[in-house]
């Protein structure tokens, strides 16, 4: 069957949005990074190896990469630990309660990640509920918040391909003489394995690009490479350090999403059969391995809603009652939080407008498989390939000045821009097989009912692809309101969004400033969660790849 | 001629080596005649079959309509209608505007429209379910209303692409008879492509044989 469009020349006509949209805010801006980060200040002529190198042996480097190294192997394992015995007690199953578990377990998922980061600096922070504990910016608080986030992926991942797996295999092994343990070890781990590899570098790659919660909770103690660059462009101003830590970055993540390509599970087979209640000591094992993830998933927001009521003096509304006036003394905000609110939902409508008008044109023209779609679908999903702080750091290095004669200094228009490129991928990814469901004999027949090319998209595909078009629109819009990474370089300090004035809030002393720090991170994360809940139920699976 | 008139048609899908499904095909149709084009899977059938309805590109050769090329006529101009095997029924629509869509396309006020819809749906044996949703439907009930659909717009050229080889035995042979009758009654001229030549015989006023992208003669 013919294409859509059936003109190459149309096609390329098209393809020429997302090319010029990812040319102008993406290649370019990451492409000086990579280039400054190997070339030094001018990148052309004389080239200064050296510097970069010199950049690199730096002992503060050198503690950042390790950080970062130590922190993505122990969260990975965290998750698997916590997320393995939780995917089987939930895909194996059913049991009354096991629907909202596995809710509770989504929703870590699509809170910000500042969010999550004010919840455990809640928890663990030293007035915290736990802050007994002493972890306080320690290694192990931002281990429990990568696993908090991860539990979801290692459920998501290998519980799907555990569903699916016919337990009649163990029952097999058990009638040649296998005990329950053996079975399990010689006939269930092997068929899982694929799954656990693809949810262990997955998660690995989401544990190297958790820049906020590095920045909130490991204070000026623990650095990542992530932080370190933030912190050589806000407080060093070494944007030549930055720059080569970028690449250090590029590299990490580019590891990661190769052994994640390695790793990627096979499509399991139809489930054969029903999950069954639990029996007899199945039950005791399921209560054990949950309870661990049931407890980790829900201290740290009932935390995050304690604190923000605390007060002075007992517990109040106060510190919601303070986002609409003046900002709390001591605090480095110039306007009150409102705005900041105010600025986050409108940059975050541009960004999902520019998302959607390039991912929607982008699906249509990679729905049909080609050389040329998939060398289109790989241009869109590059910046998947960087991590959102390399994204922030390209554009404050590029677009902070005027550009074909548009003056973008300070522009409010860089913090839509960078939330676009960071949302756009994502948006593409939940589009593309909605729109690849479609048969193409369905267009066909349309034609040869009469219906031009351009009815067939509006008559057909359309509506074909509603219900995924607005999940992941919503989709979008909730990345770009918690989105940090990016918005953190570009973001005017008198005109923050919620995610940036948070993060300045619980840098500040004070209860004031803390207090209003966790009021706002809960109105984020209930605003998060009702434009996620709208979409879920346009029943979708957006995010069910990554 | 008036009707259809091939000429040494080509379909050849790219690849290495490129797949030759249809290497040379001379065929004609005249008006209001139906002619089947018969042979086992894989031998080319279907190619030419959307070549001629323009869903393929043809690499050679020529597809006419009375004395007019179609090369340069896409698919939604040509007036040939198809038939798949599967029904492909727009799954977002109802039985009404699944057969209402081609009537829509060629511009019919609602209220013919209506008139329209209800009497295809009682040619082919479905009089009052134009509410219900496609998914509601049997094996059966499917391929009628896409029958239904294609007559709708009254196409030139009717192309059937094994239109009954998803049903069952029985009821294959009884719509057989009536997918004929069809024809006849609106006079469509009809290019049915099928791998039972019982089939073939009934529904077609003349059979051709198809082998290795080839007629046999």
């Amino acid at each position: 069957m013919k294409p859509w469009p059936a003109s190459a020349r149309l096609w390329w006509a098209l393809a020429g949005v997302p090319a010029a949209f990812l040319g102008l805010f993406f290649l370019w801006p990451a492409g000086t990074v990579i280039v400054r980060g190997l070339l030094g200040a001018d990148g052309f002529g004389g080239g200064d190896l050296a510097g970069s190198l010199e950049v690199i042996t730096r002992s503060r480097t050198l503690d950042a990469i390790v950080t970062t190294v130590v922190l993505a192997a122990l969260g990975t394992l965290g998750s698997l630990a916590l997320g393995l015995p939780a995917a089987w007690a939930l895909s194996r199953f059913s049991w009354r309660g096991a629907r909202t578990m596995r809710a509770l377990v989504t929703v870590p998922f699509v809170l910000p990640t500042i969010v999550v980061a004010a919840a455990f600096q809640a928890l663990l922070g030293r007035s915290g509920m736990l802050g007994f504990l002493g972890l306080d910016q320690s290694m192990a608080a931002i281990v429990l918040a990568l696993v908090f986030f991860n539990i979801s992926v290692v459920v998501r991942i290998v519980g799907g391909a555990w569903e699916s797996l016919s337990p009649r295999m163990a029952d097999a092994a058990r009638t040649l003489g296998a005990s329950p343990a053996r079975a399990f070890v010689r006939v269930t781990m092997p068929a899982l394995r694929p799954a656990i590899a693809s949810a262990a570098a997955v998660v690995m790659l989401f544990c190297s690009t958790s820049f906020a919660l590095v920045l909130v909770l490991g204070g000026s103690r623990i650095r990542t490479v992530e932080t370190e660059i933030y912190l050589q462009v806000n407080q060093f101003l070494d944007l030549r350090a930055a720059a080569v830590l970028a690449l250090v970055q590029v590299v990490f993540v580019g590891i990661a999403l190769w052994v994640s390509a390695r790793a990627r599970s096979p499509r399991p087979p139809a489930a054969v059969e029903p999950a069954r209640a639990p029996r007899g000591r199945e039950r005791l094992g399921i209560a054990v391995a949950l309870a661990p993830t049931a407890l980790l998933l829900t201290l740290p927001g009932l935390a995050l809603l304690e604190r923000s009521l605390r007060t002075t003096d007992g517990h109040g509304l106060d510190h919601y009652a303070a986002m609409v006036g003046d900002p709390p003394a001591r605090s480095t905000l110039t306007a009150p939080l409102w705005q900041a609110a105010v600025t986050s939902l409108a940059t975050a409508l541009v960004a999902t407008a520019m998302a959607a008008a390039v991912g929607i044109v982008t699906a249509l023209l990679v729905a049909r498989r080609s050389r040329r779609a998939s060398a289109l679908e790989s241009l869109v999903m590059l910046p998947l390939g960087v991590s959102a702080v390399v994204v922030g750091l390209g554009l404050l290095l590029t677009l902070n000045s005027s550009v074909l004669g548009v003056d973008l200094r300070g522009s409010w228009w860089l913090v839509p821009i960078a939330q676009a490129v960071v949302a756009l991928p994502l948006m593409v990814r939940a589009l593309v097989p909605a729109a690849r469901a479609i048969d193409p004999r369905l267009r066909a027949a349309a034609a040869t009912l009469g219906a031009s090319p351009w009815r067939v998209l509006w008559r057909v595909d359309a509506p074909l692809l509603r219900s995924a078009t607005a999940a992941s629109i919503a989709f979008a819009f909730a990345i770009s309101m918690g989105e940090f990474g990016a918005t953190a370089f570009v973001a005017r300090p008198d005109r923050p969004t919620l995610p940036t004035a948070i993060a300045k809030l619980l840098s500040r002393p004070g209860i004031d400033n803390v207090g209003m720090a966790y009021a706002a991170a809960v109105l984020l994360a209930a605003l998060t969660a009702a434009v996620m809940l709208a979409s879920e139920r346009l029943r979708t699976t957006v995010g069910a790849e990554l | 001629m008036s009707g259809l008139t091939v000429r040494d048609l080509r379909v050849t899908y790219p690849g290495r080596p490129p797949v030759e499904a249809v290497r040379g095909v001379s065929l004609e149709i005249a008006r209001g005649e139906s002619v089947a084009l018969l042979g086992p899977s894989g031998c080319g059938k279907s190619s030419l079959l959307s070549a001629v309805v323009g869903i393929v590109d043809a690499s050679g050769g020529t597809v006419r309509w009375d004395a007019e090329d179609l090369a340069r006529v896409p698919v939604h101009r040509r007036g040939f209608g198809l038939v798949f095997q599967d029904g492909q029924l727009f799954p977002h629509l109802t039985v009404g505007a699944n057969i209402a869509f081609g009537l829509e396309m060629a511009g019919m006020a609602r209220a013919a429209r209506a008139e329209r819809v209800a009497e295809l749906l009682e040619l082919v044996g479905l009089a009052g379910l134009g509410g219900r949703a496609v998914t509601e439907l049997s094996g059966g009930q499917r391929q009628r209303v896409a029958l239904a659909r294609s007559l709708g717009p009254r196409p030139r050229l009717l192309a059937l692409d094994e239109p009954l080889s998803s049903l069952d035995a029985d009821l294959r042979s009884r719509l057989a008879v009536e997918v004929r009758d069809i024809l006849q009654t609106s006079g469509t001229t009809g290019l049915v492509v099928t791998h039972d030549a019982a089939e073939a015989a009934v529904m077609a006023d003349r059979v051709l044989r198809m082998d290795d992208g080839r007629l046999a003669d």
